[in-house]
């Protein structure tokens, strides 16, 4: 059961990790704009302003 | 992801630390990712653009940087895409704070939800002893403080309705949520088996997506309808003495001396001071020809003005003018409306005192029958997790945001909450005729020489009258001719010189031609006869024929044109009937027991949009209009409108199959709660189960046909 003390703070730091990612996406607009993000990446690389 | 595409990252940033606000525009004609690169790589190269961003799906235009905005829409209409300047100031606050915190908030709740269901997993394997009370522990460090936060919306929600002393969905949800969360931390501080710290988890988490849902329905619908009035620009042009200035319309005074441009709606009811003016009612009354005034006539605000620039002496304040008072009176129909209650409120008056009760019964005969109150508030706070409207929550929210945006891709607005489960209760249809199924058009003989089209062309192309503008679409490919003098007769045509030849568009009577009609006559050659066929709007036949309900026009337009119409979509009519008449009709029609959706654009109609059980105008419908109806409609054809229907009747459907889904899966499992006999591990999947099954269910609405 010693292997717990590892993986429960690893599980928590993994999921904080995600959480915090997600609200990096959230305050930068990025989900603004779905369908327009879902276009864009058909654009090419020169295409892009 | 994150470093994958450097331009997505950068550009929201850049955007808000350029130079200045934004210009917004509103660009209806992009579609895909080739509009997006060829707007945004063709405006990149205009002098002064700091950033450009197209925005897909509000399709909108946003540029920022020391840049004229003529100069941008000169240049996006040259690519070939309609642009419209949008109001700034009226758009402000289309941040959306609140949704995004209601996104936060889910996350949040999602976040917590799986690392306490990873731990919940190795409890329902097995774990007991300490490693059980660890990983109850560790779960409520994790769960405690996430819906200390995350559920804050409904516990806010649930004391509104509380101190109303009402009870609402959000009365159980909180109560099991609390209770939940609660029952377990003693459970595990005293060491229990069992803890529901999950379950409070994943009912946030599930109802947070209903809100959200939900919230984006309606945020969309606002912050298009907010696009739609920051289009229609609210200035006047007043004169004091010898100079002229603009003011806000609203700012105009009783008795000021106000300037009406060529084209341009009458700001304000009020006198006409120049000595003759031509102007276009339709939007007002319905009817079709334009009307000549003499100086001294009642102007009265929305009306067109069709000619040379005039003159009026406002007669009220620009706050107070008859379309003012017209809009005014759409608001309190619309409180009127706004008691409908949605199905899902019916719901809830069900619902919400079956739960309670339901809880109550549980905890009083386990209490009354075994004495054992931990075990009773056990079995009590299982009922109320297992019967908590996860399902519920969402069964309405997902199908109506599948339905509005499926809607809002054809090109149709929803505005009303309600909307969409009203126009599938509606059984008549009453239609407006002028500006809603007709549109003006001019028949151009085929034998007309190519000069004269052209001269055509560039007479039609210095008039606002409504038959002009028809001219100069049905010659959209023809180059205009050359010509000189060119001058308007208010109220009989245009005339000009082409080389030293006159030549002259308008009343045949004026051009001296053998017919009353419009006519175009060319030097001394014999007039030629234009035909003024009323068209219908595009899509419009088709639509009627569809539509599997009885319709009927009203109009407040004369019996001929009236009939015409009539007679070739073949449905009956009502001709040069007033507001009022239509208001009588509609009254007449709702006694008979009917429920009638109304599909207008005048100020005529607005009484009648408010009024009718459903209601649709066109978007080149007046604001008041507009904002009486439940649904606008953003493009030209109303080909899809039996879809429209079609799609409102799928949206109560699948949300009643949503609630039978749900009452289904309660019949199973409150009998198993209030035996005593659930599990934390029996909740968790049968409420992911239902949860998932409803939001699926929603997504049939893809398919509707």
């Amino acid at each position: 059961m010693n292997v717990l003390v590892v993986l429960i703070p690893i599980s928590l730091i993994l999921g904080s990790a995600g959480l915090i990612a997600f609200i990096w996406t959230v305050r930068s607009q990025q989900y603004d704009d779905d369908s327009g993000n879902a276009a864009r990446i058909l654009l090419d690389e020169e295409d892009r302003v | 992801m994150m470093s994958g595409c450097p331009a997505c990252a950068a550009a929201p940033l850049a955007q808000e630390t350029a130079q200045g606000p934004a210009l917004q525009f509103s660009v209806p004609g992009v579609t895909c990712a080739a509009c997006i690169g060829k707007i945004e790589r063709g405006l990149s190269h205009l002098n002064g653009v700091a950033t450009v961003r197209v925005n897909l799906s509000m399709k909108r235009l946003s540029v920022a940087g020391q840049v004229d905005p003529e100069a941008i829409q000169t240049a996006v209409a040259a690519m070939g895409y309609e642009i419209y300047p949008l109001d700034v100031a009226r758009l402000e606050a289309t941040r959306d704070a609140q949704g995004r915190a209601l996104l936060l908030r889910m996350a949040v709740a999602g976040f917590a939800m799986m690392n306490v269901m990873l731990l919940s997993v190795a409890i329902w394997s097995g774990a007991d002893g300490a490693t059980r009370d660890m990983f109850h522990m560790i779960s409520a460090m994790i769960a405690l403080p996430t819906v200390a936060y995350a559920a804050q919306p409904f516990f806010t929600s649930a004391m509104t309705a509380l101190r109303a002393g009402r009870l609402n969905m959000d009365v159980p949800i909180s109560l099991a949520i609390l209770l939940a969360s609660g029952m377990s931390l003693f459970e595990s501080l005293s060491g229990g088996e069992h803890a529901y710290f999950d379950a409070a988890l994943s009912l946030t988490f599930f109802l947070l997506i209903g809100r959200y849902l939900d919230h984006r329905t309606r945020t969309t619908a606002r912050s298009a309808a907010r696009e739609l009035a920051a289009l229609e620009v609210q200035t006047a042009t007043r004169i004091n003495g010898a100079h002229s200035e603009t003011v806000p319309a609203a700012d105009l005074r009783m008795g000021d001396i106000v300037l009406v441009p060529t084209g341009a709606r009458v700001p304000v009811d009020g006198v006409l001071l120049s000595t003759a003016a031509l102007m276009d009612r339709s939007i007002l009354t319905g009817e079709s020809a334009a009307i000549s005034l003499d100086a001294g006539a009642t102007l009265q605000a929305g009306e067109v003005n069709l000619t040379a620039p005039l003159r009026l002496r406002s007669l009220c304040d620009g706050t107070d003018t008859s379309l003012r008072r017209m809009a005014a009176l759409v608001e309190t129909a619309e409180n009127a409306r706004n008691s409908y209650t949605a199905l899902a409120d019916r719901a809830a008056q069900i619902y919400a005192p079956a739960v309670h009760g339901l809880a109550l019964v549980a905890f009083a005969g386990w209490w009354f029958a075994t004495g054992d109150l931990r075990f009773a508030i056990n079995v009590a706070t299982a009922v109320l997790i297992i019967t908590c409207p996860c399902a519920l929550g969402l069964a309405v929210p997902a199908v109506s945001t599948a339905a509005v945006s499926r809607l809002f891709s054809l090109g149709y607005l929803v505005r009303h909450a309600t909307a969409l489960e009203r126009l599938a209760e509606v059984s008549h249809v009453m239609c407006d005729k002028t500006g809603t199924l007709t549109r003006p058009f001019v028949n151009l003989p085929d034998d007309l020489s190519a000069t004269d089209r052209q001269i055509a062309k560039a007479l039609a192309q210095s008039s606002n009258h409504p038959l002009s503008r028809a001219i100069v679409t049905a010659l959209a490919d023809t180059p205009a001719a050359e010509l000189t003098e060119v001058r308007e007769v208010p109220g009989n045509g245009v005339m000009g010189y082409y080389g030293d030849v006159i030549v002259r568009l308008g009343r045949g009577s004026w051009i001296g031609a053998a017919t009353p009609g419009l006519c175009l006559s060319i030097g001394d050659a014999p007039p030629c006869p234009l035909e003024v066929p009323e068209v219908v709007r595009p899509g419009v036949e088709s639509a009627i024929a569809a539509l599997d309900l009885p319709c009927e026009i009203v109009t407040g337009d004369a019996a001929l044109p009236a009939e015409r119409l009539a007679a070739c979509l073949s449905v009956p009519f009502i001709s040069g009937a007033s507001p009022q008449d239509k208001l009588d009709r509609l009254q007449e029609l709702s006694d008979a027991g009917e429920r009638v959706l109304m599909i207008g654009d005048g100020l005529n109609d607005t009484a009648v949009l408010a009024a009718a059980h459903a209601s649709i105008a066109p978007s080149t419908a007046l604001e008041a209009s507009r904002n009486a109806a439940d649904v606008v409609v953003l493009k030209d054809s109303f080909e899809d409108l039996p879809l429209v229907l079609h799609i409102a009747r799928a949206t109560r459907r699948l949300s009643q199959q949503n609630f039978a889904i749900a009452a289904l899966y309660n019949a199973i499992a409150i009998p198993i709660a209030l035996a005593g006999i659930a599990t934390p591990l029996m909740a968790a999947l049968a409420m992911s189960v239902s949860s998932l099954t409803v939001l699926l269910n929603a997504q049939r609405m893809r398919w509707v046909k």
